[in-house]
């Protein structure tokens, strides 16, 4: 079926983001403005394209500039809806937030604004891409507009952060070039489709697993994924709070998991049965990220910085279930990046509405701020239950699917080590809300306003998702997650249906 | 075979920059020098021995099927795209290391370090 | 920031036509011979510093400069769009190569479509950018504030 509005996705956010300069010179609210219609449209679309592919039952393909088979691709199922909707609905949100959120920081609202609208046409790409080069490409617009974003508020540990997360980054980067490059050498083509019947033909040869270790160590720089996990805690951290919360939540996913999962997958065609060493690896490099991450987390005393390791270890279990391979495995990690990015981003944005109301990070400093503060404190107190894996909310039943995954692999050690880090999460996510939200103690509460009602609104609206994504399990298995993993096990078919249909 | 060696060489010589390097500014080089390797790599992917450059310079050529004595024209447009991205790269690392000198009044990375834990 | 001897200012007074003039043939014949829009780009960015490194300026003339590069470089972007999306719209496919130029013959200079456009829009991005890159860089240390 041909899908008509897929170059919009791309097209829409890199026009507000060619707009805002021209516009917001004149007037800075202009930015707001633009930057604002821009996501509305956005997520307008993709629940559009959504609803078609679901009525449909088939994917949606278009061929950029009418050339067939010698040209990009674009491609649209149901893993590449899954995440068109996850980085449109917190990219809308995070732009919300902004406008108030902003006031901090005395110029510069268009550059923010910008670079904002550039990150997410950079994932929009990614995932609708059917050309590998194409998403390399995206990953590296994204990438630049992330690394400009981390610096943003120009203080001394920001562009410390900044420089440390590029140069990592853009290692990574060129590994990845160097990956393609390989491939096309071999392969002399660079369709998605084409690639992966080319591949079949070669079989499981030295110059296969060269390749896919390759890659590998592209995406993984790129995800955050044990050893290469050491800028993720300060990039982070560093970033104003709604790009954390796009950071942590969509970034990392879209590009490092996304992009693995859909090249490995679709095109080298792995699987259980026939490569077991490649879904090894991952299990093993996922719970070292596990644990390594929760402990980490335990000990410390900056909010943001607790978020940004308890992302590293939740990238852990993503990884885990991967490696796992069976259906529940697959389909309980594309559900915790929802449910992920969903709780994570509340997270950020609700500790990014304490710094600018109270002025610290600092756990020792904040007490007692649920009188004060009740809708933030709320909405943060709920985002750590679905992270925790409290029924009813989405993160319950993510993790409910990866221990059925293991225990289904008999991997028993596995579903144990799930739920063992479960309570781990609960364990620091507690801490937090205790200490600084529900202290008890005689002296006074940390003084501090509300916050402004746009951002508060924001972290409404990704709560009661999350309520939603949670009570309606069912329905979001069934349209969502379940054919995204399908897509994915069904490696090969990919092929067949792109240069089929 | 050997040209390919030689860009494996060199960017094992710029990740060793990278790594081992205490100033700012050589970090930056050193991610040069990888990005330039790759690109090299690419590029000569596309290398026949004993071809043509891929331009027409008649319009009866294209008839005449002269495609199949061309280089590969296609590692030649990625290669300058990816060039495009590196210089980008190298532009917002040599600002951010600008501003780096501002506030530590340093380029040394083993005394830039105020974010502990 | 200061300017540079005698000699230099003579020489580049003599070159920089020649440069730009360089730059804007490859841009243009980008659809025929090798360059087009990033290699033209960067030639007309690089006549650019050329003048401003030799003669010096003033901070305000860098800042009209600067604002000047950066409506520029935000227009080819926009025209670059633009292009995109009348393909889109006029022939249904995104970025195809409509009859919107005139599509002559082949390999004379006006022809082929949408490229030589779509070569235009990106030297002027290129090129307004990488002026304006070295404006904010280095010039002479001066803050934007907006």
């Amino acid at each position: 079926m041909e899908g008509r509005l897929l170059p919009l996705f791309v097209a829409i956010p890199l026009s507000g983001a060619f707009l805002i300069p021209l516009l917001g010179k004149l007037w800075a609210r202009f930015a707001d403005l633009v930057a604002n219609i821009t996501t509305v449209l956005l997520v307008g679309i993709s629940v559009y394209c959504w609803w078609i592919f679901n009525a449909t039952g088939t994917p949606m393909h278009y061929w950029v500039g009418g050339w067939r088979l010698i040209g990009i691709a674009m491609w649209f199922d149901a893993l590449t809806a899954l995440m068109v909707l996850v980085i449109n609905i917190v990219g809308f949100c995070a732009t919300i937030y902004s406008v108030r959120y902003l006031d901090r920081y005395t110029s510069g609202r268009w550059k923010f604004f910008t670079l904002l609208m550039l990150l997410i046409a950079g994932m929009n790409g990614v995932a609708i891409s059917g050309d590998l080069f194409n998403i390399f490409v995206f990953i590296e617009i994204s990438a630049i507009a992330s690394y400009a974003l981390v610096a943003f508020g120009t203080e001394e540990e920001e562009i410390e952060a900044a420089f440390k997360y590029m140069v990592l980054g853009e290692v990574g980067g060129a590994v990845l070039l160097f990956g393609i490059a390989l491939l096309y050498a071999r392969a002399a083509t660079l369709n998605l489709a084409h690639l992966s019947q080319v591949l079949a033909e070669i079989g499981r040869t030295p110059f296969y697993w060269f390749v896919i270790a390759t890659l590998l160590i592209g995406f993984a720089i790129k995800m955050g994924m044990e050893p290469f996990h050491a800028w993720l805690a300060d990039a982070h951290f560093s970033a104003p709070a709604p790009i954390s919360a796009m950071l942590s939540g969509v970034f990392i996913k879209v590009t490092g998991v996304y992009g693995m999962c859909r090249i490995m997958f679709n095109v080298f065609g792995v699987s259980r049965a026939e490569t077991p060493a490649f879904f090894n690896l991952l299990i093993a490099f996922g719970a070292v990220s596990l644990v390594l991450g929760g402990l980490l987390a335990y000990s410390q005393n900056d909010y943001k910085r607790l978020l940004a390791y308890s992302s590293i270890s939740q990238i852990g279990y993503i990884l885990v279930a991967l490696g796992i391979g069976n259906f529940w495995g697959v389909a309980g990690a594309m559900f915790h990046i929802l449910a992920h990015a969903l709780s994570k981003g509340t997270l950020f944005l609700a500790s990014g509405a304490v710094e600018r109301q109270t002025g610290t990070r600092n756990l020792d400093e904040l007490k007692g701020l649920e009188r004060t503060m009740p809708a933030t404190t709320w909405a943060h107190t709920l985002a750590s239950f679905s992270m925790a894996g409290v029924p009813p909310f989405a993160g319950f039943f993510s993790k409910l699917f990866i221990i059925i995954g293991a225990i289904a692999a008999k991997m028993y050690w596995l579903a144990f080590l799930a739920a063992l880090f479960s309570g781990v999460t609960l364990g620091y996510l507690t801490k937090v809300v205790n200490q600084a939200f529900f202290a008890r103690r005689e002296d006074e509460p940390t003084r501090a306003k509300e916050s402004p009602a746009l951002m508060v609104l924001a972290m409404l609206i990704l709560v009661v998702l999350m309520l939603a994504v949670g009570v309606g399990f069912k329905g979001v298995l069934d349209h969502l997650v379940g054919p995204a993993a399908k897509a994915l096990l069904n490696g090969l078919d990919y092929a067949r249906l792109v240069l089929g249909g | 075979m050997i040209p390919y060696i030689a860009c494996v060489l060199l960017f094992l010589i710029g990740l060793y920059v990278v790594i081992s390097k205490r100033n700012l500014i050589k970090i930056v080089i050193g991610f040069s020098l990888i990005e330039y390797a790759v690109n090299l790599f690419f590029a000569l992917v596309g290398f026949k021995k004993g071809a043509l450059p891929p331009i027409v310079t008649q319009p009866e050529q294209v008839r005449m099927g002269v495609a199949r004595h061309f280089v590969d024209p296609l590692p030649q447009a990625l290669v300058l795209t990816a060039i495009v991205i590196g210089l980008s790269t190298t532009a917002l690392m040599l600002s951010l290391a600008m501003r780096l000198y501002e506030k530590y009044k340093t380029f040394d990375i083993s005394e830039i370090r105020k974010l502990k834990g | 920031m200061r300017g540079m001897s005698l000699i230099v200012q003579v020489i580049t007074r003599l070159m920089v036509g020649m440069l730009l003039l360089y730059g804007g043939y490859i841009v243009l014949h980008g659809h025929l011979t090798p360059g087009g829009g990033f290699a033209g780009g960067v030639l007309i960015a690089a006549a650019l510093i050329l003048v401003s490194l030799a003669f010096g300026s003033v901070e305000q003339v860098e800042r009209r400069e600067y604002i000047l590069s950066s409506i520029l470089e935000s227009s080819g972007g926009i025209l670059f769009i633009a292009l995109a999306l009348a393909g889109y719209v006029a022939a249904d496919y995104f970025f195809r190569n409509a009859g919107l130029y005139y599509i002559g013959k082949p390999l004379q200079m006006v022809s082929g479509g949408i490229i030589p456009l779509a070569n235009i829009a990106i030297a002027l991005k290129v090129g307004a950018g990488l002026f304006a890159i070295f404006l904010a860089l280095g010039a002479s240390r001066f803050v934007m504030k907006e």
